[in-house]
């Protein structure tokens, strides 16, 4: 676990030394700013609208930190060379996974809390109104969510060669499933055997990330989502989590060390 | 006396790059026992499978055939290289952190407490020369500086072997000393030296014994005096004689 621990650190302190991770936390701070600050003539829609595009924002930027953090984890340590002197000493290439995941997955969480932080501070100065659970369950879920992703990524860096193009599909797959991947059993329903049974096939395959998007509780209020339904989702997220890390695991266990 | 690193028949083959290629045989049935205490210069010439074994030895790749181990363990389990430290040919370290947080980062994988941490950390700074930059990034280091971190580096967990890989590449002449130096103390405090290198005159100097390997085959190994005495020769003229080395005689 100390290892564990240490190789996370490290990504972590990484992480807040690039400057690019600053461009885009002021980036989404100062448009939740702007727009949180702009007036309506109380009309509630328009309030309810801009909140939607913050959170949005926040979906977004934090997609783009998670991704853009954990595709150049593994390449970088095999470009730069890190990894020997790394392996040299008593850790396993599983430890290194397990590392690496849980340093971009903290760093997305710390990530998120500022920022939700601040969407908070900026919408309840406004409105008067704090519904912390709200914010606290939409903000768990995710991170949650953000764990699938992070998992998923770093699959994909011991897959594919380059940070780049890593990068580029699995975003791409990443919002082809919060947009799409609702609606595949019904594009199954359309379609005749056997594509029928390939898309439902992969409607049941892939972690169904577009649950975990409850802004909807923050913009409209709603009623708080069960316990058991967080705890259900945590352990969907988890098994998928899991598998994609043994997968990385499998693969990268075979792997040369440099590129 | 105890093998602190020993290989039988240790055998590694790559993978042709093509079809039409045959596979690459990087070292050939490789024999090797190196004793607690010694300093062990493992020479060929570039392409030989120095870097191989020593990439075997650390874990980085596994033998085809044979065994290696390190303190009687099978190098292919982690703990083997609890007690080891290595330095790389070339600085392969996190250029955003600072000497001393790289430094606190491995002590961490080591589990070394704190308070001991702290206390190596001074020491070995102090002992690489480094002191005045230990808060200063990595990436702001000159090539001796970022070689004198790696040696720190691999300290850190007061190893009782150390395999060197090349540990005096590419630095001045009084980086090499002090390189030669360090080594030499490690020397006198008992610990044992693994290490590969070029420079033969630093090797004549420093080393118990010394092997040379050519296109992955041990050619000979022995105590470095007696095989200055066995061949008539000093270590440059043996290590040419041996990889087949003609000279090209101007008419």
């Amino acid at each position: 676990m100390k290892t564990v621990l240490a190789i996370s650190g490290i990504v972590i302190k990484e992480l807040y030394r690039r400057k690019d991770f600053y461009v885009l936390f002021v980036l989404t701070a100062v448009i939740t700013l702007l727009m949180g600050s702009v007036s309506f003539f109380h009309d509630t829609n328009s309030v309810r609208y801009v909140k939607d595009i913050a959170l949005l924002l926040i979906w977004i930027s934090a997609l783009v930190i998670a991704i853009g953090t954990t595709a150049r984890q593994i390449p970088a340590e095999r470009e730069h060379r890190t990894i020997f002197p790394l392996l040299a000493k008593p850790v396993t290439r599983w430890q290194v996974i397990l590392g690496k995941f849980a340093g971009c997955w903290l760093a997305c969480g710390l990530a998120l809390i500022v920022l939700y932080l601040f969407f908070g501070i900026v919408s309840g100065s406004r409105e008067h109104h704090w519904p912390l659970l709200n914010f606290c369950t939409a903000l768990w879920l995710h991170w949650v969510m953000l764990g699938v992703v992070v998992a998923f990524v770093l699959l994909g860096s011991v897959v594919f060669t380059a940070p780049s193009s890593n990068a580029t599909i699995t975003f791409i797959v990443v919002l082809g499933i919060l947009f799409l991947g609702r609606y595949l059993n019904q594009v199954a329903l359309q379609q005749p055997e056997p594509l029928r049974s390939i898309v439902y096939g992969i409607y049941f395959l892939i972690p169904h990330l577009e649950w975990y998007d409850v802004r909807d509780l923050i913009i409209y209020d709603q009623n708080l989502v069960g316990w058991m339904d967080c705890a259900l989702a945590t352990l969907y997220a988890v098994i998928y989590m899991a598998v994609f890390l043994l997968g990385t695991w499998l693969v990268f266990r075979r792997k040369a060390l440099n590129l | 006396m105890e093998a602190i690193v020993e290989t039988k028949n240790l055998r590694v083959e790559f993978r042709a790059q093509s079809s039409g290629q045959a596979k690459k045989v990087a070292v050939k049935d490789l024999n090797l026992s190196i004793r607690a205490g010694e300093v062990f210069g493992f020479l060929g010439p570039n392409g030989a499978g120095k870097t191989t074994t020593m990439n075997v030895l650390l874990g980085f790749v596994n033998a085809t055939s044979g065994a290696a181990s390190l303190f009687g363990v099978d190098v292919r389990e982690p703990i083997a290289r609890q007690r080891i430290g290595y330095l790389p040919e070339l600085t392969y370290y996190y250029k955003f952190l600072t000497a001393e947080e790289l430094l606190r980062f491995y002590a961490r994988i080591f589990g070394i407490p704190h308070t001991e941490a702290d206390r190596r950390i001074d020491q070995l700074l102090k002992l690489v020369e480094l002191e005045s930059a230990r808060q200063r990034p990595i990436k702001t280091y000159s090539k001796g500086m970022q070689q004198r971190v790696g040696l720190a580096q691999a300290l850190i967990n007061n190893p009782d072997l150390l395999i060197l890989d090349e540990p005096t590449s590419g630095l001045d002449p009084l980086g090499r000393m002090k390189v030669r130096e360090i080594i030499q103390r490690l020397k006198n405090e008992g610990k044992t030296v693994f290490f590969s290198s070029h420079e033969l005159g630093e090797v004549e100097t420093v080393c118990d014994r010394v092997a040379i390997i050519n296109q992955g085959e041990l050619k000979v190994e022995g105590r470095v005096a007696d095989l200055v005495e066995k061949h008539q020769a000093n270590l440059e003229q043996i290590f040419l004689n041996i990889i087949g080395y003609q000279p090209q005689l101007s008419a």
